[in-house]
């Protein structure tokens, strides 16, 4: 076969080029990704606190969200954001569409997050939480100031993978019509039959943005790390 | 709105989903039996310790293991009908696929579990006179095996969640089926809810059954 990757040059006709639907693309990817990541760490993480607190309706809620999001596949979750929840709550459906797909993405996620963050507090020696009430903070404060700054700083290394993840998981959201990445490879195939430069060039852009991502996690582990800890540098 | 379930008799399930769901098992079971296989194969190579042996398995999972799975499937669904020069059915397609993407995943799995195993043990096998596969076979296996089982099959229910991304090649799964019964009964959300809550319960029962026999593991050890 022969190569052809003049392909990105033509037009698509809507007088963009291929290319320039390709980087609008990498663009919906990056920011559906970058905006499920959010959701996620703050879902995951009060989802991950919740179970490690002493109160065990807060233990039940963090449980049932966790078990619930982590065991529906994502594109089924997908489709229920998309098709149930809107006709269930109609305010929703003024909402678009890729907003419901950074939330599904993004709970999907906070379920596995939430076991990070817990297995993170836990791996504490209990005598912390001990010190910190004895000293006369109070729970709250005592994750605050006590519990979370050396919980998160150890969850850094499974959050970036996890964040590696969301990269890859978002080109679920084709399936409900984002015009990621994903979706992208799959019309621009179909109508260049240039199948193996497109989706070169796709998988190419996956890799970049989570290299991309796995830099920025690393520059923030160095920045965060805390002297005496392994891995903890001097 | 109202959501009606009534049309969800026996007969539209077996007309629509159970199609689907035998096809759903079927993939979780030949990908999971196949890359289990083709995934020890790649974890020995890469602790064989032979830069030969260790590039070629390194490359095939490390590339595998960054790329979307989704777009894994497009690129077999595109590849195969070069390659063998006629077309392949989605089906067939997306059971090589899997196979092929989830030995990447098992072999790290493998990899992790086999590292586990002390070194003292290896020099103990070779100690009373084993060869390299007798300590491999007899010692190392078993154990690693055993702490790596509860890890294998929580792997396994993945993928079984998985399985419902070869709708991006339009394979007839679980989830198609329930889609095509909505779609003839007009009737999408019910479905959908539905198909949410098959998935759930499925995966939910082998997450316990899983975290049960790690309980036990643990005991034993």
């Amino acid at each position: 076969m022969k190569w052809d990757w003049q392909v990105f040059l033509q037009d698509t006709g809507g007088g963009q080029t291929y290319l320039d639907w390709m980087l609008s693309a990498w663009g919906w990817t990056l920011m559906v990704a970058v905006l499920a990541l959010i959701v996620a760490l703050i879902a995951g993480s009060l989802m991950g606190i919740f179970r490690t607190t002493p109160s065990k309706p807060l233990v039940w809620i963090g449980n049932a969200w966790t078990e619930l999001f982590r065991n529906i596949p994502l594109l089924v979750q997908i489709f229920v954001w998309y098709h149930v929840i809107p006709s269930m709550f109609r305010p929703l459906q003024a909402v678009p569409s890729f907003i419901l797909v950074v939330f599904a993405l993004g709970f999907f996620t906070s379920a596995r997050i939430s076991e990070q963050v817990k297995a993170g507090i836990q791996s504490l020696p209990r005598g912390q939480r001990y010190a910190g009430l004895a000293v006369g903070l109070t729970l709250p404060q005592t994750y605050r100031y006590v519990l979370l700054p050396m919980a998160f700083r150890i969850v850094i290394p499974p959050l970036t993978s996890e964040s590696m993840n969301i990269i890859k998981n978002s080109s679920v959201a084709f399936a409900v019509s984002i015009t990621e990445l994903t979706m992208f490879a799959m019309q621009a195939q179909e109508e260049t039959s240039r199948g193996i430069e497109i989706y070169l060039a796709v998988t190419g852009l996956y890799f970049v943005s989570a290299f991309f991502i796995n830099r920025v996690m690393m520059v923030v582990e160095r920045k965060v790390q805390v002297p005496g800890m392994i891995g903890g540098g001097k | 709105m109202n959501l009606d379930f009534s049309f969800l008799n026996w007969a539209v399930i077996s007309s629509f989903v159970l199609k689907g769901f035998i096809f759903s098992i079927q993939l979780t079971v030949i990908a999971m039996l196949g890359g289990i296989a083709l995934g020890t194969v790649l974890a020995m190579m890469r602790l064989s310790g032979k830069t030969w042996l260790v590039m070629p398995a390194a490359f095939y999972v490390n590339t595998l293991r960054s790329i979307p799975l989704v777009m894994v499937i497009l690129w077999f669904f595109l590849l195969i009908p070069l390659l063998i020069g006629r077309p392949m059915g989605a089906e067939l397609s997306a059971i090589i696929t899997f196979t092929v993407f989830e030995a990447a995943y098992y072999s790290e799995i493998m990899r992790a579990g086999i590292q586990s195993v002390p070194r003292g043990q290896v020099y103990a096998g070779y100690a009373v006179g084993m060869t390299y596969g007798q300590t491999m076979q007899l010692i190392v296996l078993p154990q690693a095996f055993r702490n790596m089982l509860p890890v294998l099959l929580t792997q396994t229910v993945i993928l079984f969640q998985d399985t419902s991304l070869v709708y991006a090649i339009g394979a007839y799964d679980l989830l198609k089926g329930f889609e095509v019964a909505g779609k003839n009964f007009n009737r999408p959300v019910e479905t959908y809810l539905v198909a949410a809550v098959v998935y759930f319960v499925i995966c939910f029962s082998l997450s316990m059954l899983v975290r049960q026999l790690q309980k036990k593991i643990a005991i034993i050890r």
